[in-house]
């Protein structure tokens, strides 16, 4: 009983069945002709303190799954529960004071930072949003949060882009920081910098991490980031997840075809290792109209892709704390026939 | 020992800005001999494409000019041939593949028009033929449907089809070094192992050496039998793929590859990281410009550091300070 109340308590963020489609219209009338299935069904949860990865190849939803959760945008379908509270539907006002709690950081400071406003401001902003402190408190903030993040406090009177791409990079994670969160969303917050300035910022947030006990959701493609950065890793296809398991375990004991895939395509930064590549053919699939029946035994021309249609592939439990889709062309036939 | 496909000797390339002369490259010399691959790596900005589009004398006119050095290539120096020699060698004899493919493909000419192009330019055969082969080029190059994907225009294919495209365009006269700019860099994980794939498998068929820019030191481990590591504009260090992974000796090669997560490294813990910034092209010191980026004053403060071969194809920029056995933890 009171183990129970104990894990209700440590799950932060709990995700059901999520779908997030798009319209796409056309015709005359712009009526609806099909759906982007940018999210088709995610469930998921993140514990405090816990970094959750998100791994998958451009497309397959990552950043759809990410504004969904922050409610940037309004789920299709599904449930989001974050600290018990359900915001699947909740309106933008009522939302307002729970936005303090989760924040995103986006790939391309560049991009997500204003270079009409200065840095000061872009970071204090949404402590504005949320009326926290007044004006001197706020500057008194900013400057903190500079020193948090590894910046001169003079960087407050500067313009975003009179920095580099890896301070750019620490302003978008002060402006995250600002009102204290318990979550945030990374969104390959680290793709677009040279290797040396991406091992300061996850050092970074690492640290950021074992000191303010934040959780995350890391976001990103390159898996030995990845791995790196994570307590747990979800793996992610055409708008669902296929495999979920612990860091280690994932690497170490793939279950699932693409996931095995995935992880022999990386190179190895390491000229005397030997490796069998597992090359998939084919590009990745559309989200529009995608295959009726597995995504992955679809591109692959499986033999038992046909078998796969009209079958629930939702994620079991193969091990404790490893799930994995379950999926007629891209498990073993032991590990299918163990899960039936 | 016979000589080198290419090799370059202290190539020096200057671009004119608002604020004058930049050296974007500054010295750099290297061979690339027959049927190898060279892996040429560096964070943004130290030089590698400036380097590549030197070679090929794709340099944008006319701000960007070769100002140095020599750039033998079978011996006879690029730099001195003369426009209609270097349209020879350039997509005859070495073929380049770039980063974007859109950037190289005609957005208003069919995807087989392109390829006959680049048959005829450097073989006699009819159109026919040329478009025949152009078909065979695209399945080689795992085109599914070549014959229906021949007559396509470049926007109707996917990031990864378009840049098998250009890589056909680049293999279909045999050339014999292909300068591959980061050349899976915008691709995911699965396409790019189908891309790197291909290139080992033409490389392995045909013999051609490969020049391969990238930043992404796991392709390097997979793809070349000698590494070059730029910083700034310079080479710091040189050698074969094993020796330089195995027994870095420029601290800027450690810090680079300390600074990648590893499969294996501890989760969580904290990642090796190089101190400072690199310095602005404007402000490069003639000394030693790691130096410059730790701010630290030795020896080699104002001067260039002299290149030693420490072992057999070891080359290393002998800046003590830069060599030094980091000592404590
Ligand atoms: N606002 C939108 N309207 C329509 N389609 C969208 C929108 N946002 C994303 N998509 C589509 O949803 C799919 C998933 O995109 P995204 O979540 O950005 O993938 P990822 O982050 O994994 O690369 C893509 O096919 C993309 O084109
Ligand atoms: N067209 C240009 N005009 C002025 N400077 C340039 C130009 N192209 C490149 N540079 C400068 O040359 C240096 C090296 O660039 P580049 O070779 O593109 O680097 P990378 O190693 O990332 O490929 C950079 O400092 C860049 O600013
Ligand atoms: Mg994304
Ligand atoms: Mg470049």
């Amino acid at each position: 009983m009171e183990t129970e109340e104990k894990n209700e308590e440590a799950t932060l963020l709990k995700v059901e069945d999520l779908k997030m489609h798009f319209p796409v219209r056309g015709g005359v009338f712009l009526k609806q002709v099909a759906a982007v299935k940018a999210v088709d069904g995610v469930s998921l949860s993140i514990k405090k303190g816990e970094t959750l990865g998100l791994v998958g190849e451009s497309g397959c939803g990552k950043s759809t799954l990410g504004k969904a959760l922050v409610r940037l945008l309004k789920p299709t379908a599904g449930r989001i529960d974050f600290m018990g509270q359900d915001i699947t539907t909740m309106s933008q006002r009522r939302l307002r004071p729970l936005r303090q709690d989760f924040q995103m950081v986006f790939q391309d400071p560049a991009e997500s930072l204003d270079s009409r406003m200065s840095v000061g401001e872009i970071i204090s902003e949404p402590m504005v949003i949320q009326k926290m402190g007044n004006r001197a408190q706020r500057r008194a903030r900013v400057a903190e949060l500079l020193d948090r993040v590894g910046m001169p406090r003079t960087a407050a009177e500067k313009f975003s882009f009179e920095f580099s791409g890896g301070q750019r990079q620490r302003i978008g994670i002060a402006r995250a920081l600002a009102v204290n969160p318990d979550l945030l969303i990374l969104d390959e917050p680290v793709s677009a910098l040279d290797v040396s300035v991406q091992a300061q910022v996850l050092n970074l947030l690492l640290e950021l991490q074992r000191d303010l006990g934040l959780s995350y959701l890391f976001i990103a493609h390159d898996l030995g980031v990845v791995k790196h950065m994570s307590d747990r890793v979800a793996v992610m296809y055409l708008g669902k997840l296929v495999e979920v398991a612990g860091a280690e375990e994932i690497y170490k004991d793939p279950r699932h075809a693409y996931t095995k895939a995935l992880l022999s395509a990386i190179p190895v930064p390491d000229p005397t290792v030997e490796r069998e590549r597992v090359i998939v053919e084919g590009d990745v699939p559309s989200p529009i109209d995608p295959p009726a029946g597995s995504a992955f035994g679809h591109r692959m021309s499986h033999a038992k892709y046909e078998e796969s249609v009209g079958m629930d592939l939702g994620l079991r439990e193969i091990a404790p704390g490893h799930e994995v889709a379950w999926d007629p062309c891209c498990l073993s036939e032991e590990d299918f026939e163990s899960l039936r | 020992m016979s000589e080198p496909l290419l090799e370059l000797k202290n190539l020096v390339t200057s671009f004119r800005t608002d604020s004058g002369w930049v050296r974007a490259v500054d010295g750099v010399s290297f061979e690339i001999e027959h049927g190898k691959t060279v892996g040429l790596v560096g964070e943004s900005g130290c030089g590698k494409t400036v380097t590549a589009m030197s070679i090929v004398d794709l340099l944008p006119k006319p701000s960007g000019n070769v100002l140095e050095g020599e750039i033998l290539f079978k011996g006879h120096d690029l730099r001195k041939a003369k426009h209609k020699r270097m349209r020879e060698v350039r997509g005859g004899e070495i073929g380049v593949i770039f980063q974007e493919p859109m950037a190289a493909l005609n957005p208003v000419h069919r995807i087989g028009k392109q390829l006959v192009e680049a048959i005829r330019l450097h073989k006699k055969v009819s159109a026919r033929r040329a478009l025949e082969e152009a078909v065979e080029w695209l399945e080689k190059v795992g085109i599914p449907a070549p014959e229906k994907r021949v007559s396509e225009y470049p926007h109707q294919l996917s990031g990864g089809m378009r840049q098998r495209v250009m890589i056909a365009i680049a293999l279909c006269c045999h050339p014999d070094l292909i300068i591959a700019d980061e050349p899976t860099t915008a691709l995911d994980v699965t396409v790019q192992a189908q891309i790197l794939e291909l290139l080992g498998a033409m490389r392995h068929e045909t013999g051609t050496a490969v020049l391969m820019i990238t930043h992404d030191l796991g392709v390097i481990a997979e793809q070349c039998d000698e590494v070059v590591v730029m910083y700034a504009g310079r080479i710091v260090e040189r050698a074969p793929v094993k020796e330089l992974f195995a027994n870095p000796q420029h601290a800027y090669t450690k810090g680079l590859l300390g600074s990648i997560p590893r499969l294996d490294s501890e989760r969580k813990s904290e990642l090796q990281t190089i101190e400072g910034q690199v310095a602005s092209i404007q402000e490069f010191t003639s000394g030693c410009r790691f130096c410059q980026r730790m701010e630290r004053k030795g020896k080699w403060e104002h001067e260039r550091p002299p290149y030693i071969e420490l072992r057999p194809g070891h080359w290393v920029e002998a800046c003590e300070l830069c060599m030094e056995e980091e000592h404590g933890d």
